[in-house]
């Protein structure tokens, strides 16, 4: 059982602590410049951190108790290639579902 | 105001941001269903989801504290998780960093995966976008996703029922990422970027607290800015 006083302690520090994270640069930096080496590294925040979320699902997935798992695997590659090419994200999407349930109905 | 045909930024936020419908409406619900089952009533499941917003960060504070691990832990554990908002935040202050304070908060509040990446995909496509337009649509980004989020989360708390697993909607959230950022690859330096990053959380996913994360993060978005100056270099000597 989870103690209620250690629930709400959580939930409210971690609601303060979650906000203060998305609000640290958007709130305290604002309109000031920023030095030019800092924005070229931030340029590249989502094309590392999302592939960086993402890899280790792909490579061993939860589901699969961490073990590799083709069908997730190809789904991914062909989400990702799509996309490259058709640069549409819908079709992407659409790709990579219609990848992943062809595999596990075939495979499983 | 170019065009009075043009849709409104806030709509195009919606638009853009609806496929994530199908995805937070599952996430949602299981989280109510475990919240429950590891024994929170409805007004405590649905705080942690109104207060916290934020997906994996509020699954791991509750499997901690189902395995009883100390609070401080509990909190850093789930902090950790979601430091990637600072650097999403960083990402997002030269685009919406000029509007009112109480917008700033507001998209705060609202900084999540799919907002952020929805957002700054389009920030980055029209760079001439004015900084009301980009936080209505910023806004509108996530107008189909947090309602979602808080109605579902009650469902599943209430109802307790799951999506069977072979429906295999573990894999939607991986699949609607690489989605979304296959066409912001634009140049060498954001494959480099990317590359980099995915080895290295790899090569880094035992670290704890999932850490590995922002040390990937941050190796890529070095390997991007330093691939950006070689070509620049380059480009220069031709």
């Amino acid at each position: 059982m989870i103690e209620t006083s250690t629930l709400w302690t959580v939930i409210i520090v971690l609601g303060i602590g979650s906000f203060g994270l998305r609000f640290v640069f958007t709130g305290l930096v604002g309109s000031r410049a920023m030095p030019d080496w800092l924005l070229r590294h931030l340029r590249y925040t989502a094309v590392a951190i999302l592939p960086a979320l993402v890899a280790p699902q792909v490579v061993w997935h939860v589901a699969t108790d961490g073990v590799f798992d083709i069908p997730r695997a190809t789904a991914a590659v062909v989400t990702l290639g799509v996309g490259l090419v058709t640069k549409n994200v819908l079709m992407a999407v659409l790709s990579g579902a219609l990848t992943l349930y062809g595999l596990l109905y075939l495979l499983g | 105001m170019t065009s009075t045909t043009r849709k409104s930024p806030y709509r195009e936020g919606i638009i853009d941001s609806s496929p994530f419908i199908l995805l937070i409406i599952p996430f949602a619900t299981l989280f109510g269903v475990i919240a429950t089952e590891a024994g929170l009533n409805v007004v405590e499941t649905m705080a942690f989801s109104i207060v916290v917003i934020a997906g994996a960060a509020q699954f791991t504070a509750l499997q901690l504290m189902q395995e009883n691990a100390p609070t401080a832990i509990v909190l850093i554990s789930a902090l950790a998780v979601n430091l990637r908002m600072a650097m999403y935040s960083a990402s997002l202050t030269p685009y919406i960093g000029a509007a009112p304070l109480w917008q700033r908060a507001l998209c705060a509040y609202v900084t999540v995966d799919q907002s952020y990446v929805v957002g700054i995909s389009k920030f980055e496509r029209e760079p001439d976008m004015s900084v009301p337009a980009r936080v209505a649509y910023f806004l509108g980004a996530v107008t189909p996703i947090v309602p979602l989020w808080y109605a579902f989360t009650f469902i599943g708390a209430v109802v307790g029922t799951r999506v069977p697993e072979s429906w295999a909607l573990d894999f939607a959230i991986p699949i609607a990422f690489l989605a979304m950022i296959a066409p912001m690859f634009r140049t060498a330096a954001h494959v480099a970027a990317a590359l980099v990053a995915v080895l290295v959380s790899l090569l880094t996913a035992g670290v704890p607290y999932s850490l590995g994360l922002i040390i990937a993060g941050l190796a890529g978005m070095i390997a991007g800015a330093q691939t950006e100056l070689w070509l620049e270099r380059r480009g220069a000597k031709v």
